[in-house]
C-alpha cells in the first residue's frame, strides 16, 4: 500500500522512508506559529520549564491578531507577553500592529509557508497552508511551547479521504460554498483524526484563494489537516513569495481509506445554520425570510482579496439594508491596501458598512462586533457554535462572500439564487 | 492513579467555545478560567462541581478551537478525567500534554447519566458506576502517550531530553 501526501511529507520529515496510518512518529519542523491567545500560554510552560533557547529564531512566527489592537487591558497585557519573548530571542517573523493581518492570510502571503513542509500552530485552522501541499495543522500551547524548544513535534500518522474534485463551479458559487457542501454531507467529525486530501481534474478551476478558504475549514469537519495537490496555480502563488526550495508530494492512490467525488459544477450558494457548520441548506432551499441584525465579511476564511472583490462588485452603487450592521475586514495590510487602491473602501463606506484594520475579533466573539441576545449575524467565518460571537441566544449562518453581500442587501439571507 | 467522584453529564460536539468562551481569552489565569467553565451551556457548573468529579460527554467532544485554555479550565476546575466516545484531536492531544486524563469509552459515554458516582482505575482502564452497580472497559493509552504522561506532560518530557 503506498503513502497520502500528508503521509509522505511526515515520513520525510521524521527521516523516515514510509509510515503507516496509526504510527506514532516524530517530525521535524519547518515553522511553529502562534498569535496573541495561544502564545502567551505557551510562553508560561515555556519559561516553566527553564528553557534558554528556541531551536531556530527564523522558524517561529508569532502573530498578534486576535484581540489586537490591543482590545482591552488584558489582551495589552498578552500582547506585551509576546513582544517581550519575541525580543528577547530574536524571533524574526514576530508581526505587530502595522505589519500583522490574520495570520492565515498573512504568513502564506508573507512566503513563510510552502509545499512539502511540515508546520504546527497553536490555532485551529492552522491547517490553512495545506493550500500550498504543505502538512499543516492546529496544536495548543504545550505543543507550540515544545515545538519552539525542540523543533519536533509528535503526530499520530492519519489516515486519509481523498476528495476528488470534478468540473467547476458555477458564476456566484465559490470555496466557500465547496467546504459547506463537504461538512454538511460528512458531519462535523466526518474526518476525526484524518487528512482530508484534495485532487482531481477540478481542481484546475479552484483559484488559491478558494483553496485556501477549503483548506482553511477542513478542522470544521474534525480533520488532522487539508491538503491540496500542487499544481501549475500553486507554483504561480508561490514563485513570487517563497525564496527557499520546496517539494512536491503526490499521493498514491491505492493509499486512501476512502474516495469522494465532488462534482464542482452542481455545488450551489450554500449556507451553515445555527451552531454546527454540518448545519447545511443551499440557498434554494431556505424558503423562509430569515430576517438578520449584522454580517461579517472577513476572517482567516474569507478576508482575502477575491472575498473583497466579490463584495464590493455586489454592493456597488447600492445600500445595506437600514437595520443591519456591517462589518468588513480584509484580513491583511496588503489586501487592505489592494482594496483601498481598486476603490472598495469607496464602495463600502458609500454602502454604509464599516471597514476596520485586519483583526480576528468578531470571529470569536473578541470585539468588533458582538451579537446581543437574540441577535442573527450572516458571517463569511469558520465557525457559529453557541455564544460564538457573542450572546448564547445570538445565531451566526455562516456563508460565503457572496451570500452574505446579498443578504447585507436584502435584510434577510438571501443570495446569487438565478445564477449558474 | 485512580479517579473518584459525581459526573457531568453532556451531549455530542461540546465544542471549546462553551467550554471557555473566547470573551474571557484574554488570560491565562487557571483559576479565573475555571471560574467561567461551561458556563455557556450549563450556568451551575461551577457550582456544582466538587475536586475529583468526572466529565462525561458523547461524539467529538473539545471539538473546535485548539484553546489549551478549555482543558485547563476543566482541570482547574476540579474535573480529574474527562470520558466520552470521541474527542476532538486537537483538545485530545491538549489534554495529554497538560495531563488532564481523558478516557474514550463508547459504553460508558451511553450508560452514565448525571450525577451518577463513577470510579476510574487508569492503569486498568475500568471504569466503574457505583450508582447503577456497572463497569465499562475503556482504551488504554499507547505506551508512547504513557510515557509522556508518566514524565508529568509534554514540557517536562522535552526538558529530560527523553523526546
Amino acid at each position: 500500500m503506498g503513502m497520502t501526501m500528508t503521509q509522505k511529507i511526515l515520513a520525510a520529515h521524521a527521516g523516515l522512508s514510509e509510515v503507516k496510518a496509526g504510527q506514532l512518529i516524530d517530525a521535524k519542523l519547518d515553522l511553529v506559529l502562534g498569535n496573541d491567545i495561544t502564545s502567551p500560554v505557551a510562553i508560561k510552560e515555556f519559561d516553566k520549564h527553564g528553557f534558554q533557547g528556541v531551536f531556530d529564531e527564523h522558524k517561529i512566527a508569532m502573530v498578534m491578531d486576535h484581540f489586537a489592537p490591543n482590545k482591552d487591558i488584558k489582551a495589552a497585557q498578552q500582547c506585551k507577553t509576546c513582544r517581550s519573548f519575541a525580543r528577547r530571542f530574536t524571533i524574526e517573523h514576530y508581526y505587530d500592529v502595522g505589519e500583522m493581518g490574520i495570520e492565515h492570510a498573512l504568513l502564506p502571503e508573507k512566503g513563510l509557508v510552502a509545499a512539502g513542509e511540515c508546520i504546527i500552530g497553536a490555532d485551529s485552522h492552522t491547517c490553512t497552508y495545506g493550500a500550498l501541499g504543505a502538512f499543516s495543522t492546529g496544536v495548543g500551547s504545550s505543543d507550540m511551547a515544545a515545538g519552539m524548544a525542540s523543533g519536533s513535534c509528535w503526530f499520530k500518522v492519519p489516515s486519509a479521504i481523498r476528495f476528488e474534485l470534478h468540473n467547476q463551479l458555477s458564476t456566484g458559487v465559490s470555496g466557500k460554498d465547496v467546504i459547506l457542501h463537504i461538512i454538511g454531507k460528512i458531519g462535523v467529525d466526518g474526518a476525526l483524526y484524518q487528512s482530508m486530501e484534495f485532487g482531481g481534474e477540478g481542481l484546475a478551476s479552484l483559484s488559491m484563494d478558494d483553496r485556501l478558504t477549503i483548506a482553511n475549514m477542513a478542522i470544521e469537519a474534525g480533520a488532522k489537516n487539508g491538503i491540496f495537490e500542487v499544481d501549475d496555480i500553486t507554483i504561480a502563488y508561490m514563485k513570487d513569495r517563497v525564496n527557499r526550495p520546496y517539494q512536491i508530494y503526490t499521493p498514491d492512490m491505492d493509499a486512501y481509506d476512502t474516495i469522494i467525488d465532488i462534482d464542482l459544477s452542481a455545488i450551489r450558494p450554500t449556507v451553515a445554520f445555527p451552531h454546527l457548520p454540518e448545519n447545511t441548506k443551499t440557498i434554494d432551499e431556505i424558503n423562509e425570510q430569515i430576517t438578520i441584525d449584522q454580517v461579517v465579511i472577513g476572517s482567516c476564511t474569507n478576508g482575502r482579496i477575491s472575498d473583497m472583490q466579490i463584495a464590493a462588485d455586489i454592493l456597488k452603487g447600492k445600500k445595506v439594508a437600514k437595520d443591519v450592521r456591517v462589518i468588513i475586514i480584509p484580513a491583511t495590510q496588503s489586501i487592505y491596501k489592494e482594496c483601498i487602491k481598486r476603490g472598495y473602501i469607496d464602495t463600502f463606506i458609500d454602502a454604509g458598512c464599516i471597514v476596520s484594520t485586519p483583526t480576528c475579533g468578531p470571529c470569536l466573539g473578541g470585539y468588533m462586533g458582538i451579537l446581543a441576545e437574540n441577535e442573527r449575524c450572516v458571517a463569511t467565518t469558520n465557525r457559529n457554535f453557541v455564544g460564538r460571537m457573542g450572546h448564547t441566544t445570538s445565531e451566526i449562518y455562516l456563508t460565503s462572500p457572496a451570500v452574505a453581500a446579498y443578504s447585507a442587501l436584502a435584510g434577510y439571507i438571501d443570495g446569487p439564487k438565478g445564477e449558474m | 492513579m485512580k479517579a473518584h467522584g459525581s459526573a457531568h453529564k453532556y451531549g455530542d460536539n461540546v465544542d471549546t467555545d462553551v467550554i471557555i468562551p473566547a470573551r474571557y481569552l484574554n488570560t491565562s489565569d487557571e483559576k479565573e478560567l475555571a471560574s467561567h467553565c461551561m458556563c455557556d451551556i450549563d450556568e451551575d457548573f461551577t457550582k456544582k462541581v466538587k475536586q475529583g468529579d468526572i466529565m462525561v460527554a458523547e461524539q467529538n467532544f473539545g471539538c473546535g478551537s485548539s484553546r489549551e485554555h478549555a482543558p485547563i479550565a476543566i482541570k482547574a476546575s476540579g474535573i480529574d478525567c474527562v470520558i466520552a466516545k470521541s474527542f476532538a484531536r486537537i483538545f485530545y492531544r491538549n489534554a495529554i500534554n497538560i495531563g488532564l486524563a481523558i478516557l474514550e469509552c463508547e459504553e460508558a459515554a451511553e450508560r452514565i447519566d448525571n450525577q451518577d458516582e463513577i470510579e476510574i482505575d487508569f492503569d486498568q482502564g475500568i471504569i466503574t458506576n457505583h450508582t447503577k452497580n456497572e463497569s465499562y472497559q475503556a482504551q488504554p493509552f499507547p505506551d508512547f502517550i504513557k510515557k509522556i504522561i508518566a514524565q508529568g506532560g509534554l514540557l517536562k518530557s522535552i526538558a529530560k531530553g527523553d523526546q
